[in-house]
């Protein structure tokens, strides 16, 4: 491995900030629209769904589609930065 | 064409389908019979898991169960694909860098310990074992309801099969077997999912016609939910269970489904780290467009049951809608589900009439499965398509005891045999070990199948659970930790599993009663109380016991950097 210990090291902090990003938005959507304030959101009409249930039954499983490729795309990006690409 | 020998045609052609694939995909070494090679494209593999993760229980049973649960089900909808996130970015790409071919692997060489594997190595077993009973069953259920056969006949042809192509061809086999159930299951689920939303509510998509407006001028779900509550039922979109409970077992599952061992392995057959990511984003899309669907399919399928049975203003033997419908006005269907056990009508009142409620004055049985088996039937669908749904069924029955099958095999073979007794044997006797372990545990999951174990409902809430508080966490710790070493995950570990057993034990086998839970948290819930003790005592005792090995921190180092993948495939 070419890679020296400092860019290794930014490169696993960067790799954290993105994952700790995408899994806040993970934690938002599921438990906390889903879960937690599920009641809250209920009262909402979206395009005939309370929200809260719309995002307990399906929100939350079309977001989690898109935040894995969005963390494909941002992990791309930065493997390349870093060179550490295959 | 009768419906039987359409049935009989759709399913002999899958099989013909999937025995050709095994024949041309061969395995010839452990590395194939293992991880197919190290070869998948992604967007295959993304199919495969897919199909590897769908099974029985969710092409059959889970829009039964959001039915009639109604929003108390969002625990299995978010969780069961939740997980996905948790292995695209958490534990996915790390082990395809590690390269080696089992879960034990991994946790056996983090931990440079036999103790560490060994743990890993039994609850891999209990997990899989205890998945793969439930399947062989439904492999089983499906034959004699469609084709007339006895269960047990059922059971042994899908023996047959899952033997033929996973012994022959271990991975390699299975992966492309699974990329074409994935095919036949998804069309069985969606065709009659978008017949019965395009009927219901003249929408194409089921995603969006729950929300849809109907002719009443009120949504679909509005409508459940006033016809649920005149009913007596619990409102379909309010929840009985309280938010902590949701919320402990949402997180069990999605945490149990990251740490099931036979989904972990669908990732160690990819060529690159980017592919390991990518494949959970393609499994993720595939399997999504089911979990979608299910919430639509479970609605119109209770408004339909409910509508066909109580009655609207025209149909109900008094007139008044939801108030019933005289036996001899309910469609065919009824009576032939009926012979099944699936529904049953007991005449309470003698007057003729079929009733279904929450109340005292309810006469219906339902069993939950119907929501998908008969819903073909119920919405007067084409015979083909209800032909269509059996081979689906098989399929997605199939593929997960496949998966499963293999994960056993590959555990009492590699991390056994080779790495914990006898590190000398060659790779072509390992492979010999490997096909006849497949071979002792198709025949363990087939007897389980013909005698099944009471308690299979009850056990898969151990198998997530167990995953929960044992694997997951120990994979976790070992990439993200470099500090953590063998004391602390062993404790860790051992910790988890015993409190989270002894809870479901407790409550499930020697019944525990409501009111004794902690804090309500039900049995299916407790994986994620035992996944927190086990990061508590992991990370305690690993901060009063020495640190790793220096080459044990540099492995850590290394799967956290992405190039070299493929160099470091073998053992």
């Amino acid at each position: 491995m070419s890679m020296t210990k400092e860019n290794a090291q930014a490169y696993w902090g960067e790799n954290l900030r993105i994952i700790i990003t995408y899994m806040a938005i993970w934690f938002v959507v599921s438990f906390g629209c889903g879960v937690l304030f599920v009641d809250a959101l209920d009262q909402i009409q979206f395009f005939g769904f309370p929200l809260g249930f719309w995002f307990a039954q399906q929100g939350s499983i079309f977001v989690f589609v898109a935040l894995i490729w969005a963390y494909v795309s941002s992990m791309n990006k930065l493997d390349e930065k870093y060179d550490v690409h295959e | 064409m009768s419906l039987d020998t359409l049935t009989f045609l759709f399913i002999g052609a899958s099989f013909a389908l999937y025995i050709g694939i095994a024949i041309w995909a061969r395995a010839g070494s452990t590395k194939e019979f293992y991880v197919a090679g190290g070869g998948v494209p992604p967007i295959a593999n993304g199919m495969a898991t897919a199909a590897d993760w769908m099974s029985a229980a969710s092409f059959i049973s889970l829009a039964g169960i959001v039915s009639f649960i109604g929003r108390d089900a969002s625990a299995y909808l978010m969780g069961w694909t939740g997980g996905y996130v948790l292995l695209a970015m958490l534990l996915a790409p790390y082990l395809r860098k590690f390269g080696k071919f089992t879960v034990p692997d991994f946790i056996g060489d983090r931990y440079y310990s036999n103790t560490a594997r060994t743990i890993a190595v039994i609850c891999t077993i209990i997990i899989s074992f205890t998945y793969v009973a439930g399947q062989m069953r439904g492999v089983g259920i499906v034959f004699s309801r469609y084709l007339h056969v006895d269960i047990n006949t059922g059971v042994i042809i899908g023996m047959a099969i899952v033997f033929f192509y996973a012994v022959l061809g271990g991975m390699k086999g299975i992966t492309y077997t699974q990329v074409a159930q994935y095919c036949v299951l998804i069309l069985a689920f969606m065709v009659p999912a978008i017949f019965l939303s395009v009927q219901v509510t003249g929408h194409f998509l089921p995603q969006t016609a729950l929300g849809a407006t109907l002719e009443s001028g009120q949504s679909v779900l509005a409508t459940l939910d006033a016809l649920s509550v005149e009913l007596g039922f619990a409102q379909y979109t309010a929840g009985s269970k309280t938010t902590v409970d949701l919320f402990f077992m949402t997180a069990a599952l999605m945490c149990g489904t990251a740490g099931l061992p036979h989904v972990i392995v669908r990732f160690f057959t990819v060529p690159r780290v980017k592919d390991a990511r990518v494949s959970a984003g393609w499994a993720l899309i595939f399997i999504a467009i089911l979990y979608t669907s299910v919430p639509g399919v479970a609605g119109f399928g209770r408004v339909n049951l409910i509508e066909t049975v109580n009655g609207t203003a025209e149909t109900a033997a008094s007139g008044v809608a939801n108030t019933g419908v005289k036996y001899e006005d309910i469609p065919e269907w009824f009576s032939r589900w009926e012979n099944t056990g699936l529904i049953k009508w007991e005449d309470k009142n003698n007057d003729g009439v079929v009733f279904y409620s929450k109340t005292d004055a309810n006469e219906l049985t339902v069993n939950r499965d119907i929501m998908v088996l008969a819903n073909p039937e119920i919405a007067q669908l084409p015979a083909w398509v209800i032909a269509l749904v059996a081979a689906g069924a098989v399929a997605a029955a199939l593929s997960t005891a496949a998966g499963l099958l293999l994960v056993i095999s590959t555990s009492i073979s590699h991390d056994l045999m080779k790495k914990t007794i006898n590190p000398n044997i060659t790779d072509k006797q390992e492979l010999l070990y490997a096909r006849g372990a497949a071979v002792v545990a198709i025949l363990v999951a087939g007897y389980f199948g013909v005698n099944p174990p009471g308690f299979v409902a009850q056990v898969v809430a151990l198998a997530f659970g167990l995953a929960a508080c044992s694997v997951f966490p120990a994979i976790l710790m070992g990439i993200f930790s470099k500090r953590m070493n063998t004391q602390g995950a062993v404790a860790g570990m051992v910790v988890g599993i015993v409190s989270t057993m002894a809870y479901i034990v407790y409550f499930k086998f020697m019944g525990g009663t409501k009111d004794e839970m902690w804090f309500g948290i039900s049995p299916e819930g407790f994986g994620t109380v035992g996944m927190i003790l086990n990061f508590i005592v992991a990370k305690v005792v690993s901060s009063m016991t020495a640190e790793p090995p220096v080459e044990i921190q540099q492995i850590v180092e290394d799967i956290r950097i992405p190039r070299g993948a493929g160099a470091a495939q073998s053992h």
